[in-house]
């Protein structure tokens, strides 16, 4: 079992389509079973016993576990009854647990795992590539998916698994490839290293801390926020709430940061104060202003600045110019627009003055946003959002698959924008960076706010145990912790809250 | 990197070289010449098949074409057109396939028709009424559609598409002459709107008559211009088209947007049987012309949704309709402009996807290829600007 690990954007799910054929190599080679291989498309990489199980699942819901399996490949074992048994063949070898003739639409999100991963060996796969596997599970799903592929290790067969949640990287795999920037960087073996030495390869030594120590932060609230609850519905949960009687203020000068694992309710929140979602309960409060009824364009023309946690998706339109990236979200302010009116002329000089002040690196204004890196991209949209001197600003990630100079620029600039005053809410799957930029620190799990935590003393282990539910209320720093942690050994000091973490689900 | 020894500083200037301009203007012609070629090439391709010269019936109808009052027909018929594309291009920029503006344009100019034969004003002022009457019909039509999608989530290709069925229905119904209509031989019509209601045209003498309302085309080109490329509006329309989520994040209305652009573009359908209406025909009847909104689509496409483009795109399909009727004098059948039509939609969509994506990844080549120049020729750079860029 072979981990690969790296930062968001590192490369490693570049590596994994070309590995499965669905992007070609400008050089180099592939190996399997020591011949060399040119992969055109996934139908190429299955014919090798390469298969693929995908971080969103590709099935079809209305369709059962079966027909989702037979789907694209009837040629094999029919459609019919030796297709159904083909299937219990594989899920009573691997101890799946698959019942063939289920509905999709009634499985569970582990359940459903565990369909692609049939339809994988079902295809005669030999190697499996598993991308980021565990970002949708809850603990106690995560260790039934391991022992599942312990099982499929166990009859020879080969799992590549992406991650970048290390205690599980060293829990199971054998051999641990890091990779950064687009280049191996190490390859370790999990009884060597540490999580904290595994983190350190993973960014690089010379990371920037994103430290930031002499407080600015005001008795002046500029954002409040009492009892936000939000409910959704869709078809695979049912109605759940997802932001459930969430509290908090954010004073001028102070970053208050929000740790939790992806999908407990950080998006929701975001949407929810960006006015993108309707909030069930609760009021926000802008300064002295109520904004719970405004819709988007009021609170950005309040002063909401945005840096949207998917660029793509919600800040950028890839296939227009910069200079109209620039206008995006502030179309209505100056310098784009007087009245009804563009100001193209204005909005294309401004767009000059940002790439210039905040070194967005392009050739010009007029190339697509899509033609850019993410993180010359994310410079811009930081540029864009700064440039209207906002009072409050959402950070959702903002150093997401940025390389290592431009992240230490986005933190300067935060920095600076809360010495004058900025309210910033940040939210970062990057711990060193949430501990390092904020003057708050708040732990989200399952849609509430559960514990609170100094930055100034609080490790990323320990947050990293709240961030799972495990503990909640106001985290004080044990010293004990550290003492252990300093071990001459080196092995499980900076582990041990990784470790910790999976006793407890054993 | 032809511009020299210094490729990063005109690049990082910003405004668009000379070279840039014109390799745009080349990626903009690019498509339409591709899809022009190969469906000619195809349709000689099926007249060569059919064991017919695959050239002739080209030099034909463009010799057929030089005649004056051929010329006439073809320009008129390419102002309706233009009308009917513009509408459709409304919504194609925002990403909404209006396949209504067929229903759309025949019921505005029977509902004008008829509220224009019922009263008479002075001229400019009959003339703005019926306009007026058209433009509302359409939007009001159209704003079904639009309403249906905001409020149901209803697609309105599928609603735009039943509306047209209804209002086929609608106007059979109203034209009986038990309603509005009036029996004239043969025909059904709404009975003759008074000469204040006509719009004046320009007479070419032996040619005929172009129709004035061309203007009000040409007018409406530069409107639909000016909006989307130079107000508030338009870039929330386009940013909406471009990306849905993008726009929502930077707060346009989604639904308000999408009833908007609906109700534009049935506005502007509504238009489309006026020049008809008012320079020609002067009643809506059975022999009105029908289809114009489905060739309305073809030209839209052809265009680009760019004003410039859906001129020539007009001109170029009401070509084909007009001097294809020499052909049957010929001995080829006409519908061989019609099998060029349906080609041409193909071509179009195909080479413009070709192009657009051929487009964007030359571009991301460019910017790497100019971004490393720009990285060797001044080594010492990167650090200076990240100083810079955090003092700043």
């Amino acid at each position: 079992m072979h981990a690969i690990v790296g930062e968001n954007g590192a490369g490693k799910s570049t590596l994994m389509k070309i590995l499965y054929g669905m992007q070609k190599p400008d050089e180099g080679t592939i190996t399997v079973d020591g011949e060399q291989v040119t992969l055109h498309s996934p139908a190429d990489a299955i014919a090798r016993g390469i298969g693929m199980v995908h971080q969103h699942f590709m099935l079809a819901d209305n369709l059962t576990v079966l027909e989702n399996t037979v789907l694209g490949g009837e040629s094999l074992y029919g459609i019919g009854g030796r297709a159904r048994d083909k299937i219990r063949e594989i899920s009573d070898a691997y101890g799946l647990g698959i019942r063939p003739d289920v509905l999709v639409e009634d499985l569970g999100v582990a359940d459903r795992q565990r369909v692609e991963i049939l339809k994988v060996l079902y295809r005669g796969a030999r190697t499996l590539i598993l991308d980021e596997p565990t970002a949708v599970l809850v603990p106690q799903e995560v260790d039934a998916l391991f022992a599942n592929l312990r099982e499929l290790k166990a009859e020879g067969l080969t799992v590549i698994f992406i991650s970048h949640k290390l205690g599980e990287v060293l829990s199971v795999a054998d051999e641990i490839t890091v990779i950064r920037r687009g280049t191996t960087v190490a390859s370790v073996s999990p009884d060597e290293v540490s999580t904290k030495q595994l983190a350190e390869l993973m960014v690089g030594s010379e990371l920037p801390t994103p430290e930031t120590r002499e407080s600015t932060v005001t008795d002046r609230p500029v954002l409040s926020v009492e009892g936000l609850t939000v409910h959704t519905h869709d078809a695979e949960h049912g109605d759940r709430t997802v932001l459930d009687d969430v509290g908090f203020t954010i004073h001028a000068g102070e970053v208050l940061g929000l740790a939790g694992v992806e999908g407990n309710g950080q998006t929701e929140l975001i949407e929810a104060l960006i006015g993108l979602k309707h909030a069930d309960a609760g009021t926000i409060r802008l300064g002295d202003e109520e904004i719970t009824g405004w819709a988007t364009r009021r609170r950005r023309e309040g002063g909401i600045g945005y840096i949207p946690e998917d660029r793509h998706r919600h800040g950028l339109l890839l296939e227009s110019p910069l200079w109209e990236n620039r206008i995006l979200g502030h179309v209505t302010e100056q310098p784009n627009s007087r009245g009804y009116w563009l100001k193209p002329k204005a909005a294309r000089a401004d767009t000059e003055r940002i790439v210039e002040e905040y070194d967005v690196r392009t050739p010009g204004i007029e190339v697509t946003a899509g033609s850019l890196s993410g993180g010359n991209q994310q410079k811009l949209i930081v540029g864009r959002e700064m440039s209207h001197h906002p009072r409050f600003l959402i950070a959702a990630h903002p150093t997401r698959g940025v390389d290592v100079g431009a992240q230490a620029q986005i933190w300067d600039q935060i920095r600076e924008a809360r010495h004058e005053g900025l309210a910033v809410l940040l939210i970062s799957a990057d711990l060193d960076e949430l501990i390092g930029l904020s003057d708050t620190l708040r732990v989200m799990y399952r849609g509430r706010l559960v514990a609170d935590a100094d930055p100034a003393t609080i490790t990323p282990e320990e947050l990293g145990t709240a961030m799972t539910g495990a503990a909640s209320g106001h985290l004080e720093h044990e010293e004990g912790d550290a003492a252990t942690g300093s071990d001459a050994d080196g092995r499980p000091d900076a582990a041990s809250g990784a470790q910790n973490e999976e006793n407890e689900h054993e | 990197m032809s511009d020299g020894g210094k490729p990063g500083v005109a690049a990082a200037s910003g405004r668009p070289t000379t070279r840039a301009r014109l390799d745009r203007l080349v990626l903009a012609l690019g498509g339409p010449v591709l899809a022009l070629g190969v469906a000619v090439l195809l349709t000689s391709a099926v007249l060569l098949l059919s064991g017919r010269s695959p050239v002739e019936p080209y030099v034909l109808m463009i010799e057929y074409a030089g005649n004056a009052d051929i010329q006439v027909l073809i320009v008129n018929q390419a102002t309706t057109y233009y009308i009917a594309a513009l509408a459709v291009a409304v919504g194609f920029r925002m990403n909404l396939f209006n396949i209504g503006v067929d229903g759309q344009y025949r019921l505005a100019a029977m509902v004008a028709a008829v509220t224009g034969a019922a009263f008479s004003l002075p001229a400019p002022l009959h003339v703005l009424v019926i306009m007026a009457v058209a433009m509302l019909t359409g939007a009001f039509w159209a704003g079904i559609a639009g309403i249906l999608k905001t409020s149901r989530g209803v697609s309105e290709v599928v609603s735009t598409i039943m509306l047209n069925a209804i209002a086929t229905s609608i106007i059979a119904y109203l034209i009986l002459p038990a309603q509005f209509g009036e029996q004239r031989g043969n025909n059904l019509t709404t009975g003759q709107i008074a000469e204040s209601g006509w719009f004046p045209g320009f007479d070419t003498g032996p040619g005929g008559v172009v129709y004035g309302f061309i203007v009000v085309a040409a007018l409406l080109g530069v409107v639909y211009w000016l909006v989307l490329n130079r107000t508030r509006f338009g870039f929330d329309l386009r940013a909406t088209g471009a990306s849905q989520s993008a726009a929502a994040a930077s707060g346009v209305d989604a639904k308000r947007m999408i009833f908007t652009s609906m109700v534009i573009s049935g506005g502007v359908a509504g238009l489309a049987g006026m020049p008809v209406l008012l320079g020609d025909s002067h009643t809506y009847s059975l022999v009105f012309p029908v289809g114009i909104g489905f060739t309305g689509i073809t030209i839209a496409l052809l265009g680009r949704n760019h004003p410039v483009g859906i001129a020539f795109g007009a001109l170029l399909i009401a070509f084909l309709d007009k001097a294809s009727a020499t052909l049957d004098y010929s001995g080829y059948e006409k519908e061989i402009a019609t099998i060029m039509q349906g080609l041409i939609v193909i071509a179009v969509v195909i080479s413009y996807e070709a192009v657009r994506r051929y487009g964007l990844r030359r571009q991301q080549q460019k910017v790497g290829e100019e971004l490393a120049a720009q990285a060797a020729s001044a080594p010492g750079d990167t650090s200076q600007n990240l100083s810079k860029g955090a003092s700043a």
